[in-house]
């Protein structure tokens, strides 16, 4: 059915920029998928490519098992929800849903039919014939979506929809758009954000891209539980993981990581033994930090050096002796701990990570 | 040589004279109402009423001039078109039943709607078009000022320019005119096109067309470039074509300049004057009011009454399309 394949799809621009380098995916009928990684690293790009408003330089690109590289927009089977909204702005709700079907010549009866129940679904009923300039920033958007949704399209694609809305909007049309998906689980949606919360959100895969690569694809949680590299480890999860550069003392099953002169870790994670003495990254996510009493039981101490009081939740920056960068603690709820005390951190082993000298995860 | 040297100093003194009544009468209104080590209250009131006066004092200059080279010609001109040909016996409406029962009048006025319907509506649509071709091409910005400079031409020069196009030498002299040249180029007759009446009215707008494609074309690509790319993507999407694209997603978007820009054309095309006086002076039917008013008021002997009614018509005819520009083109200030 609606499978979108990607082979080899690169993107060079007449200046011999390339700003995708081989692109290789392959997203199953139904899926929700979410291109996100910083910006300039091409995922509007991709988006625009499987839409037809970008060229593809080379590679093929498949959709319901077509090859699509050259054949307009509007025969692929693809809606796209864009960022401004690109409401036409002369013309009325009802108008601007019905334009591709009237383009398309379908009977009016069946046009009236298809806007009304999309207008239906999104309550727009009642806005049927205003301009788009006489609706909040959240009906236009619904009003895209819906003219989206009345071409009964293969694929969807959303452009960054969300990023033109305030923060509460921004949540309850989140969750409208997870309420289109479960509505139709047969349509194929791509979804393009920077917002990691979109991201883990609605995906059910993630496709990470940065500088024109794919860094990982998977699950939000296998994102967040197993990030391929130090690049997606530092992506997904807020605070960012702390990563520490470190030297790789004992390999073997267990291996023992020296983050410092002083300061050794044992991580449950398997490395080959030539990899011994070679530098490594340890990483560790700062909610999974925990503070504890005594040194005995940490893996780190340090002195706080700033504290950052959320409410539901404080992160403590602790200067490490040995160590560059600050390693942050996340820690539910309110602590007493104050700048300058001592703390002691510890971690479960099964939560620590660790990347090679190429910045690539070691497999458990 | 003496002509450029008195007219360099007119100029030198007429900016200086603005400035020293600028500069000078802002002082002046300081010093009648002080404002520095004076009690607080003054200070206050002082500056208020100084407040109130500045306006005046420099929209002033401007007011006065106005209004003797604008409103006074115009009182004077209803004035006028009540009394007889020296300005001095009051006549009644003689001028006016005089005007309406002139044939002249009426060819003249018909002469005006067509200009009125031929000019603005192929200056806005070739302008049109060409912004739109111009901007997906490499070498457009060339083509625009290409186009964009007959603007530059003053109307008795282009109509110079357009004598040598239309130029016809009767008997065996060799053909210098271009339309003539490409006629017998490919074996027609040459003609003596502006003699030619009704089609000689059309090639004489063809100069004005000419002139104001590029006005047309510079505002409308301005608007054009106005116009989200988003929408122009979503009707792609949408399966639009590229005519479709341009006539239901482009053209509505910008409807409001075009509107402005036909109605401005339009009321230049009311006053049109000089190029009818240069290329024909009125023979062969191509009489138009603004020439027809002159000849009345200045030539054959001058008759400022039945002038002056011509220009009462012109006015009447122009102000409803003025008032509804001004409107539109604040609306489109405004956002719409």
């Amino acid at each position: 059915m609606a499978d979108v394949k990607l082979t080899h799809v690169k993107k060079i621009y007449s200046n011999k920029v390339e700003v995708l380098k081989d692109i290789n995916l392959d997203i199953k009928q139904g899926e929700f998928i979410v291109f996100v990684g910083p910006s300039g690293c091409g995922k509007s790009t991709l988006l625009r490519m499987i839409s037809g408003l970008e060229e593809i330089s080379s590679g093929t690109l498949e959709i319901d098992g077509q090859v699509v590289n050259d054949i307009p927009p509007a025969l692929r089977g693809i809606a796209m929800v864009f960022q401004s909204y690109a409401l036409y702005p002369h013309m009325s709700v009802y108008d601007n849903m019905a334009f591709s079907l009237q383009i398309a010549k379908v009977s009016k009866a069946d046009i009236d039919q298809q806007v009304r129940k999309a207008a239906d679904m999104l309550q727009l009923t009642p806005y049927l014939d205003r301009l788009p300039k006489a609706l909040s920033g959240g009906q236009r958007q619904r009003v895209a979506i819906g003219r989206a949704i009345v071409r009964r399209p293969k694929v969807f694609l959303f452009d960054e929809p969300l990023s033109n809305l305030d923060a509460a909007l921004r949540v309850a049309t989140r969750m409208e758009i997870a309420n289109l998906k479960d509505s139709m689980p047969d349509s194929t949606m791509i979804y393009v954000t920077h917002d990691q919360v979109e991201a883990m959100t609605l995906a059910d895969r993630i496709v990470l891209l940065s500088a024109g690569n794919i860094e990982q694809v998977g699950s939000p949680l296998e994102l967040y539980e197993h990030p391929a590299n130090v690049f997606v480890a530092k992506f997904i999860g807020s605070p960012a993981m702390n990563i520490v550069p470190c030297r790789i003392e004992k390999a073997g099953d267990q291996t023992r990581v020296a983050l410092s002169s002083s300061v050794m870790v044992d991580t449950p994670i398997k490395t080959d033994v030539a990899e011994q003495s070679k530098s490594a990254f340890f990483g560790i996510r700062p909610e999974d930090m925990v503070v504890v009493a005594t040194q005995e039981q940490a893996f780190l101490s340090g002195e706080v050096s700033f504290v950052e009081s959320l409410g539901e939740a404080t992160l403590l920056y602790v200067k490490v002796p040995g160590c560059d960068d600050m390693i942050i603690a996340k820690q539910a709820g309110t602590l007493k701990t104050q700048r300058g005390d001592k703390v002691h951190l510890s971690a479960l082993p099964e939560k620590m990570h660790l990347f090679d000298e190429n910045e690539q995860s070691y497999t458990r | 040589m003496a002509q450029l040297a008195s007219a360099l100093v007119t100029m030198i003194l007429g900016v200086l004279g603005c400035a020293v009544y600028f500069y000078g009468s802002n002082i002046l209104l300081d010093k009648i109402f002080p404002t520095k080590n004076r009690p607080a209250q003054q200070v206050a009131s002082n500056l208020r009423i100084a407040n109130s006066i500045r306006p005046w004092l420099f929209l002033g200059p401007a007011v006065l001039l106005l209004t003797f080279y604008l409103f006074y010609p115009v009182i004077d001109s209803i004035r006028l078109s009540f009394f007889d040909r020296s300005g001095e016996e009051f006549v009644g409406l003689s001028n006016y039943t005089w005007l309406f029962g002139s044939d002249e009048f009426f060819e003249s006025f018909r002469n005006n709607m067509l200009w009125l319907i031929v000019v603005p509506t192929a200056a806005t649509f070739f302008g049109l078009i060409i912004a739109t071709m111009t901007d997906r091409i490499w070498w457009g910005n060339i083509a625009k000022s290409l186009i964009f400079m007959p603007m530059a031409i003053s109307f008795i020069g282009a109509s110079v320019i357009w004598k040598f196009i239309y130029d016809y030498r009767s008997g065996g002299d060799a053909q210098i005119g271009l339309l003539n040249a490409i006629v017998v180029f490919f074996g027609g007759e040459p003609q003596n096109w502006i003699t030619i009446p009704f089609w000689n009215n059309f090639f004489l707008m063809i100069i004005l067309v000419w002139i104001q494609t590029g006005f047309a074309m510079v505002i409308l690509s301005a608007a054009l470039r106005g116009i989200p790319d988003e929408t122009i993507e979503a009707a792609v999407l949408d399966g639009a074509n590229g005519l479709q694209i341009f006539f239901k997603i482009m053209v509505p978007q910008i409807w409001g300049t075009i509107a402005v820009v036909w109605t401005t054309i339009t009321i230049l095309v009311l006053k049109v004057f000089d190029i009818v006086l240069a290329m024909t002076n009125g023979q062969w039917d191509t009489q138009v009011l603004a020439n027809q008013m002159f000849d009345w008021m200045f030539r054959g002997g001058g008759d400022f009454g039945r002038g002056a009614v011509i220009a009462i018509v012109i006015m009447v005819l122009v102000i409803p399309i003025m008032v509804w520009n001004i409107k539109r083109a604040n609306a489109e200030m405004e956002g719409r």
